[in-house]
């Protein structure tokens, strides 16, 4: 077997396609049992994921581990998938698994992650951990709904969520920077903080009210044309501006990390300071920008979740998202599009999560639970290791 | 005189070795951080960084149009402390007896989370994962708590609090044992484990759930414990929510970290490893045993935690309780403001539990300050704790600045130096 696998790998097709092709066959394997599909007998569906498996197998000895593990991670929840599918009643399925209104979900649910996400990367890779993440979004959450509730405009809440973010990522650059704090342990305070302060004003201000109904909401961006295509104007048609602009951000910031100066700049300050010191890059200077724009970028989210997606708030009302955002980050690696893959898939499942209580109310909880185990496996090194910027963590004393 | 100047020379070290050992793993791990401080600081500090803490508070109260005199002495009477002042008598002291079974209630637990916290520090980990660990020990109690309803009393009990040690030691042993094994970031995994624990907990307790309440199929919590599974309450009237004997379990579990810490070849190596793992590594210590087994007796201390509190006075575990609860993440502030040592950590926690009861629904008087705009003080004040303790570099300072001015000492001259470099 080994040989003749050798034998294939170097003469037979490359690896790389295979382990996608794996990754989608594991898709697909699940995919036929579920609505339109809806094949009832469990074989077929085992027969792909066996593929993915072996695709996968291939994959990871062609020397794409990453990927290959992908695939067989793919093929083996393909497959549980499609056996937990075709002994499900096929009323249910048909209830939970409406597609186009799962993908638009997925990308409601997704929003506010790849905000934080995109805040955790830009502050990670200049460096500095960001475990606050969660209390810079929360800020954002409340002072976005806040002001636009007081100013009556979304747009001057969305910003006065944002600086509240901005304000306590300034707090963290401030200890975890300047006063060479344990990044961990000032990120931890963040969340803290922003808990207190954010019910304390609520609290103050709202009672038990809770917010008003009339809030000036975000508004959404209706495609005229495509709105009314089938599937793609379902998911599509009538998203929030701000899940747009997070779509676009994306890219965005992966160009500016990997094909700017100052992408270069930021980065080389969160792998190897000293060198970037040595050379002219503003260390300090980096690394405050970095953790104040990811306070900005993380309220934003929050701003999303309130002002956009729910129109009220609540007493700590993320719930955790800020870390799953973290999660994404280490699940796609430091990398804008990696990070969007993961929020995307977290996103779905918390999608799932969200219409699965119509046939059960308890699994549709442990779907919320699907991030947090995603990224414990990738931590563990179980589907391709992440490296994390080299000098994360390390406060820069300059000599 | 050669206090002052040590802590600093200590950053210096740190961000040269963090360039040879990526991933965190600098040579200043928060147990050097946490040495360095202890000979800084000693008791002032955490005293200092209290008080501004709370100080920090006075002001958004005075801000937000409250009285935080009034407030915090309102808040100390909702703690039952002045029942140790021996001129407090008659309904007062009655009073004040109730409210501080209640503190000592909420101080079991933290001393535990913040010796899991604790712990860890002084091997050069970060446990995050109190929260979770806590969770699964009370998940764990509460199920063997309500099931196995003939065991004799005592058996009962220790069953279920062993098995809760047991299932919390597991669960971090898991973060412990990647960290050995792959070296996944504890802080990362133990978040990780943090939220699968609450999203299970919940799952398992939700209507439908494997656990849920077998009588009510309505309400989202676990089945009561049985009377046998009680802690016997030593102090006020079981009724009334009096004081168990988990109190003191949790000082017998701080005598035993102390004794592991200090008297034994285990502690030895843990310190060791805390303060310089390649060092420890060199001298033929196992790093990654001593990961694996420090954050298995952080756990097991959570996971006792929990127990506790499922015993001694919760008697049943709500999805609400698992989703809303915070003690294992207060009990990072009460390790960090403890400076993981043991009497401090108890002190820390009689702090904060005397805080969280004073602020407490039952115990806060709504007249003077609502209860749940005191409770977000809380948070404040712990953040603002976490926070200013982060800042060693700061206080120490500060400390080092005021001891100038306030008995003429000349100054360090390198240290100084690199104070204003920074």
């Amino acid at each position: 077997m080994t040989a003749g696998a050798l034998a294939v790998s170097r003469a037979g097709p490359a690896p790389r396609p295979v382990g996608w092709a794996g990754v989608a066959l594991g898709a697909v394997a699940w995919f036929i049992a579920l609505p339109p599909l809806l094949v009832r007998t469990p074989v077929p569906s085992l027969l792909l994921a066996l593929a993915a498996v072996a695709a996968g197998v291939f994959a990871v000895r062609g020397d794409e581990r990453r990927l290959g593990g992908w695939a067989v991670a793919a093929g083996a929840l393909g497959g549980v998938g499609a056996v937990v599918a075709t002994r499900s009643g096929e009323g249910n399925l048909e209830d939970v698994f409406v597609w186009s209104a799962l993908f638009a979900a997925m990308l409601r649910f997704a929003t506010p992650l790849v905000f934080g996400a995109l805040g955790g990367i830009v502050c990670e890779r200049s460096g500095v951990i960001n475990i606050g993440l969660e209390g810079m979004m929360l800020m954002g959450c409340f002072f976005g709904i806040f002001g636009a509730d007081l100013t009556g405009s979304w747009l001057l809440g969305a910003l006065i969520g944002m600086a509240s973010g901005g304000a306590l990522g300034l707090v963290h650059a401030l200890f975890s920077i300047q006063f060479r704090a344990d990044q961990v342990v000032s990120g931890f305070a963040m969340n803290f903080l922003a808990v207190g302060i954010t019910g304390y004003v609520f609290i103050s201000h709202y009672g038990d009210q809770g917010t008003p109904d009339d809030i000036p909401r975000v508004p959404v961006v209706t495609l005229p044309l495509i709105e009314d295509i089938p599937f793609v104007g379902d998911v599509i048609g009538r998203q929030s501006l701000l899940t747009w602009l997070a779509l676009l951000l994306v890219p965005a910031l992966a160009l500016y990390l990997f094909r700017t100066p100052r992408g270069l700049r930021l980065r080389s300050v969160g792998e190897k300071p000293r060198a970037a010191d040595s050379v002219g890059v503003p260390v300090l200077r980096t690394r405050y920008l970095a953790v104040i724009t990811s306070g900005l970028l993380a309220a934003l989210g929050g701003v999303y979740l309130s002002v956009a997606f729910l129109g009220s708030f609540n007493e700590n009302l993320t719930q955790g998202r800020g870390y799953i955002a973290l999660a994404a980050v280490i699940f796609g690696a430091w990398r804008p599009g990696g990070a969007l893959a993961a929020t995307l898939l977290f996103g779905f499942s918390q999608a799932l999560a969200q219409r699965l209580p119509a046939f059960s109310e308890s699994t549709a909880v442990l779907f919320q639970a699907l991030p947090y185990v995603l990224t414990l496996i990738v931590v563990a090194g179980l589907i391709g290791r992440t490296r994390p910027p080299a000098a994360i963590g390390v406060p820069y004393v300059k000599e | 005189m050669r206090t002052p100047d040590q802590p600093d020379s200590a950053p210096t070290g740190g961000a040269l070795a963090g360039e040879e050992y990526p991933a965190g793993e600098g040579a200043r791990t928060p147990a050097a951080r946490l040495a360095a401080y202890i000979r800084g600081g000693g008791i002032v500090v955490p005293l200092l960084t209290a008080v501004l803490a709370f100080l920090i508070a006075g002001l958004v109260m005075l801000f937000t149009g409250h009285d935080p005199f009034g407030t915090y002495k309102a808040i100390f009477e909702g703690t039952g402390l002045q029942w140790l002042f021996p001129w407090v008598t008659g309904d007062d002291r009655t009073t004040a007896a109730l409210n501080l079974q209640q503190t000592l209630i909420l101080t079991t637990p933290l001393i535990l989370t913040g010796l899991a916290v604790a712990f860890a520090f002084r091997a050069g980990l970060f446990n995050i994962g109190g929260q979770g660990q806590y969770i699964v020990g009370s998940v764990v109690a509460v199920w063997v708590g309500s099931s196995f309803a003939g065991m004799p009393a005592f058996l009962h009990v220790v069953l279920a609090i062993v098995a809760a040690c047991l299932a919390g030691a597991a669960w971090a042993g898991i973060a412990g044992l990647l960290k050995a094994t792959v070296g996944a970031h504890e802080v990362i995994s133990t978040i990780m484990l943090n939220y699968i624990a609450i999203w299970v907990g919940v799952w398992l307790f939700s209507l439908g759930g494997p656990l849920q309440n077998d009588r009510d199929p309505s309400l989202p919590v676990s089945n009561d414990i049985v009377e046998g599974a009680k802690l016997p309450v030593f102090w006020g009237d079981p009724v009334l929510q009096g004081l168990h004997i988990g109190i003191f379990i949790a000082l017998a579990a701080v005598v035993v970290f102390w004794l592991i810490l200090n008297r034994s070849t285990t502690g030895y190596e843990v310190r060791a490893v805390g303060l310089n793992p390649e060092a420890a590594r060199y001298s033929g210590m196992s790093v990654g045993r001593n990961y694996v087994l420090v954050m298995a007796l952080c756990g097991l201390f959570a996971g006792l935690a929990g127990a506790l509190d499922i015993l001694g006075w919760q008697f049943r575990l709500a999805t609400n309780d698992i989703q809303i609860g915070l003690l294992g993440f207060t009990g990072i502030a009460v390790a960090l403001l403890g400076r993981s040592t043991a009497s401090g950590t108890v002190a820390a926690a009689v702090l904060f539990g005397a805080l969280l009861s004073g602020t407490s629904q039952r115990n806060l008087d709504p007249s003077i300050f609502e209860p749940e705009l005191a409770t977000n003080l809380t948070y404040i004040i712990q953040g603002l704790v976490v926070l200013l303790v982060s800042a060693d570099v700061l206080v120490l300072s500060l400390l080092r600045r005021g001891r100038g001015l306030l008995l003429g000492r000349r100054r360090p001259v390198p240290a100084q130096a690199e104070e204003t470099s920074s």
